[in-house]
């Protein structure tokens, strides 16, 4: 059943209280109207967040929510999707809460595969806690907390969710609504967990830190877009392209390559090799930049399988009840 | 084929018989006394039973901490605990007589195997000389017999072979206990042709060996003096034997259809709380859904998932996992979600000595929590008592709509007793009802109170029209929505704080057992219930006046135990940690007690109150 409904039925009347530029207004907006445009029962969704600018996400949002503890939103959305198969369970998180704190859970959920929609807000900054650097942020980022520039090596959120098994992995920018509405589409139509990093400017303690892919100058000659079946090519005039080889995935000039050498973008290729080639083309990101959903494949949700099994239990041994397990394990009888 | 026990004249009979098993971590002596209880308890006897077993699974062979030990208390009445002293012990090795001679009986029966006992394994465990043969054991009643060597020959034939063979000397070691009590193997045969399949070389193999040891003890001359208890006189009905554990299991399942939902568990394996995760997760016919979470805080939030879905939310641990789920059952309080948190408590702090019991756990099961969290907090009595407390937490937390902290134990855990069943159409209900309409007009306040419970609508996704969220951060009373307003901060600090306070209404009081108006009032809480009782009623038959109260509710407390408090010379407080229920009553209601601490891994032995409670007995007389 769908309903028909406009961007103002997943507003609530609370106040939204970002700072005022910040990319999450328009991750907002994006998400509550692709909702809108999706028209699946408001009631059906629930929104679930760990702690983090991001994460107050789910306060704005006229659906089921919890605004839960840090890193800890996989955990809790694991348990309603479990709970309730017919749920859409959205994950908002940062890279703080989703690849710091709660790493573990991050890479468990998606080997899982339980049909969450995980989006991960990066902005490569702690942005609550006013400017500490993240598990995102560029080695030797000067912050209050790495005065003399940070010790720690970044991830690449894009290649952990490969590694740790994820069926689905995108990343979109929040500024370009369209491209993270498909983003969204694709990610909803995907049974398992679907994980979408976001490109998101913090624009008080980590402004312009996507520059190089949102400048109007630059944007052109950084964003790769990905597209399932198409050779991978990029450029105001598509003169660069991406082929795959020995060394990895490299950008290369089209003219001088050959078109025949481009690689021909597979999401639903069973092997993550390629895309977790196509995901090393750049860190932080500086320089061209795969956008896009990576890969896509089916797999079985966690919780199809946990209902698979007690159907299965209940057509093998009968539904249990009570009078049988208290002797389950043998009884007797004093007169 | 079924023995027929023959009656012999030197059969001496006994009320009560105190049998404990011991051998190596690997010799299936947990299996030996398992099988021993089952044909005690369909024999008629009244039972209880505690196994013991190093944390390792497999320390070194025949050492000291590789022992391995099941303890079974049989009687022709109704006894409350697995037995101070053995009466009786089987050793199949030097390490398990060495292990738990200090703990025997004067004159206790030592079944001893003596293949076992030679250079290196007697070296291993610390003897510098046979105990067998030098004299030590004089005042004790010794018999041997080569278990190993007659195992081998009694397997001939079977289709097992080489050292497999081996395997079956626990099965010996039981034949030969079960002529010397006369018990009959019948059941026992009947559970090794389930188990292993009536054809199979396996099967076979511990037959043979079960009456190769019966028939041992039939021939053998030295082993003609046996021992009978006769059949309890329990209260008719049906009876099964069960483990804290397994009772717990099943509390959770009928708890969850007295309220009416599924029932969700989340867990992380720790000891001693994993058989409660084993037990669920085979009953998925029952509708059960387990989850094992990556971690203890993944295992406590699928909980709060499920119970925000409409389940009855559940997360097993122990003390070092309750550690780790704190921040999260803040989470859950501060939404007020319904929530079983159970504690099968281990000894020690950090990881302790994770397979051996203590109650140390109770303050921070009432206080380990940021902010001000109180929560009900519960205790299992007994084994079979855990399925009635699992039950009364599925209530408490659907009807308050709050977590509640379950508090077991190594020791209620891995213990066992026959279990008078209840009637199934007769256990309480309790059915949830959730919000479907609006409660405010054509709003929906997720904050708006029971006036009688204090609990919160439980709206569950899923349901028009009633789409909330649910957070950490302070609410304000009635919406819910995020508020850090001071006085609201203040007002809903007291209704959280006077929800869990009103439980106490909803609480039957407790009845004092034994004198009720006695100066000497014995207050326990858990499961101390079964030795503390025993005593009790030990220095009654001998004319003390003493009460005893056991709590099962911890908070809040009975209503009426202050009043019960009052008058009294002396309240005496036994507990498995250094005095934590003792503060927290001193705390409550400004009377002094004084406890009766055991801190070393082990439950009380009934004779160790007994003994506290007449010498305090004297002190007061005096």
């Amino acid at each position: 059943m769908t309903v028909d409904y406009s961007r103002a039925d997943f507003q609530t009347d609370q106040e939204v209280r970002w700072c005022p530029g910040c990319g999450d207004y328009t991750i907002l907006a994006s998400v509550q109207n692709f909702l809108a445009e999706m028209g699946v029962e408001r009631e059906k969704h629930v929104f679930i967040s760990g702690i983090g600018c991001a994460s107050r996400f789910p306060y704005y949002m006229n659906t089921y929510g919890v605004h839960s503890i840090h890193g800890r939103a996989p955990a809790v959305a694991t348990g309603v999707a479990i709970s309730n198969p017919d749920l859409n369970v959205w994950v908002i998180t940062g890279d703080g809460d989703g690849m710091s704190i709660g790493g573990n859970h991050l890479i468990h959920t998606l080997r899982r595969n339980v049909n969450l929609k995980i989006l991960l807000f990066n902005n490569q900054i702690y942005g609550l806690t006013k400017g500490q650097y993240s598990p995102t942020s560029e080695q030797g980022k000067v912050t209050k907390s790495s005065p003399m520039g940070s010790l720690d090596y970044p991830f690449n959120p894009v290649s952990l969710a490969l590694g740790a098994e994820a069926s689905f992995v995108a990343r979109t920018i929040d500024m370009d609504r369209k491209h993270t509405t498909s983003v969204l589409e694709e990610a909803a139509d995907h049974n398992g967990t679907a994980f979408i990093e976001i490109y998101q400017n913090c624009n008080v303690f980590n402004d312009k830190a996507f520059e190089e892919l949102t400048g109007k100058e630059t944007r052109d000659e950084n964003r790769i877009y990905l597209e399932h079946g198409k050779p991978i090519l990029f450029g105001p005039n598509d003169e660069y392209g991406v082929t795959l080889g020995k060394r990895g995935a490299e950008v290369v000039a089209v003219a001088a390559a050959g078109m025949d050498t481009i690689h021909t973008h597979n999401a639903e290729d069973p092997d993550p090799s390629a895309a977790f080639a196509l995901s090393r083309i750049s860190h932080g990101p500086h320089g061209p930049t795969p956008i896009g959903v990576f890969r896509k494949v089916e797999r079985p949700a966690y919780e199809d399988l946990l209902t698979d099994q007690i159907a299965q239990a209940k057509a093998d041994k009968g539904e249990g009840d009570l009078e049988s397990l208290l002797r389950s394990s043998g009884s007797w009888t004093v007169e | 084929m079924a023995t027929e026990i023959e009656k012999r004249p030197e059969s001496t009979t006994l009320s009560q018989a105190v049998v404990r098993f011991a051998g190596d971590s690997g010799d299936g002596m947990q299996l030996a006394g398992a099988q021993f209880t089952a044909s005690s308890a369909l024999f008629g006897n009244d039972l209880a039973t505690l196994p013991n077993f190093p944390a390792e699974i497999r320390a070194p062979a025949g050492t000291v901490a590789g022992v391995s030990v099941f303890q079974v208390h049989i009687a022709d009445w109704d006894i409350l605990t697995p037995g101070d002293h053995p009466d009786c012990l089987v050793a199949m090795n030097p390490a398990a007589l060495k292990a738990n001679f200090d703990d025997l009986k004067s004159g206790a029966l030592i079944i001893a195997n003596s293949d076992s006992f030679d250079e290196r394994n007697l070296e291993k465990a610390g003897y510098e000389s046979d105990p067998l043969e030098d004299g030590s054991l004089d005042a004790y009643h010794v018999l041997t017999a080569p278990m190993e060597e007659l195992t081998k020959e009694a397997l001939v034939g079977s289709g097992v072979t080489g050292r497999a063979v081996l395997r079956s000397k626990n099965f010996f070691a039981l034949g030969l206990v079960s002529w010397m009590y006369q018990r009959p193997l019948q059941p026992m045969e009947d559970w090794v042709n389930r188990k292993f399949g009536e054809d199979s070389p396996i099967a076979k193999a511990n037959v043979a060996a079960l009456h190769a040891g019966h028939n041992y003890g039939i021939t053998t001359e030295e082993f003609h003096h046996t021992y009978e208890v006769e059949p309890a006189e329990l209260p008719p009905g049906e009876y099964a034997n069960v483990t804290g554990s397994q009772a717990l299991a099943w509390g959770l399942i009928a708890g969850a259809q007295a309220a009416g939902l599924d029932l969700f568990l989340g867990s992380y394996p720790i000891t001693p709380a994993t058989p409660i995760l084993e037990a669920l997760a085979r009953r998925r016919n029952y509708g059960v859904k387990t989850f094992q979470a990556e971690d203890e805080i993944a295992a406590v939030g699928s909980a709060v998932g499920a119970a925000f879905t409409g389940h009855l939310g559940v997360t097993s641990t122990s003390g070092p996992g309750l550690a780790l789920k704190s921040e999260t059952i803040s989470l859950a309080f501060m939404a007020e979600l319904p929530l079983i948190v159970i504690d099968v408590q281990r000894a020690g702090p950090s990881t302790g000595m994770p397979t051996r019991t203590e109650q140390s756990d109770l303050l921070f099961a009432m206080y380990g929590r940021h902010g001000e969290a109180p929560l009900p907090v519960i205790a299992a009595l007994t084994p079979s008592d855990a399925f009635a407390t699992a039950m009364e937490a599925a209530r408490i937390a659907t009807k308050f709509m709050t977590p509640v902290i379950l508090l077991s134990d190594g020791y209620i855990a891995n213990s066992s007793e026959p279990w008078l069943l209840p009637d199934v159409d007769s256990l309480p209900q309790f059915p949830v009802e959730f919000a479907t309409e609006p409660n405010d007009g054509d709003a929906f306040l997720p904050y708006l109170r029971d006036e009688e419970t204090g609990a919160r609508p439980w709206a569950v996704p899923g349901t028009a029209g009633l789409e909330h969220r649910l957070g950490g951060l302070e609410k304000q009373n009635r919406t819910g929505n995020v508020a850090y307003e001071s006085d609201n901060h203040a007002l809903m600090t007291e209704l959280r704080a006077a929800k869990i306070d009103a439980i106490a209404r909803d609480i039957p009081d407790l009845e004092v057992y034994g004198d009720e108006d006695a100066k000497l009032l014995v207050l326990g809480w858990g499961s101390t219930y079964g030795a503390i009782r025993a005593a009790t009623i030990r220095v009654r038959d001998d004319d003390l006046a003493v009460g005893h109260v056991q709590l099962k509710y911890l908070n809040p407390f009975p209503p009426n135990l202050g009043a019960l408090l009052e008058g009294r010379d002396k309240i005496l407080i036994p507990e498995l940690n250094s005095g934590q229920l003792a503060k927290m009553i001193r705390a409550e209601f400004l009377v002094e007690t004084e406890s009766f601490c055991k801190v070393e891994g082990d439950p009380f032995k009934a004779v160790e109150i007994e003994d506290q409670i007449r010498l305090v007995s004297k002190e007061l007389s005096s």
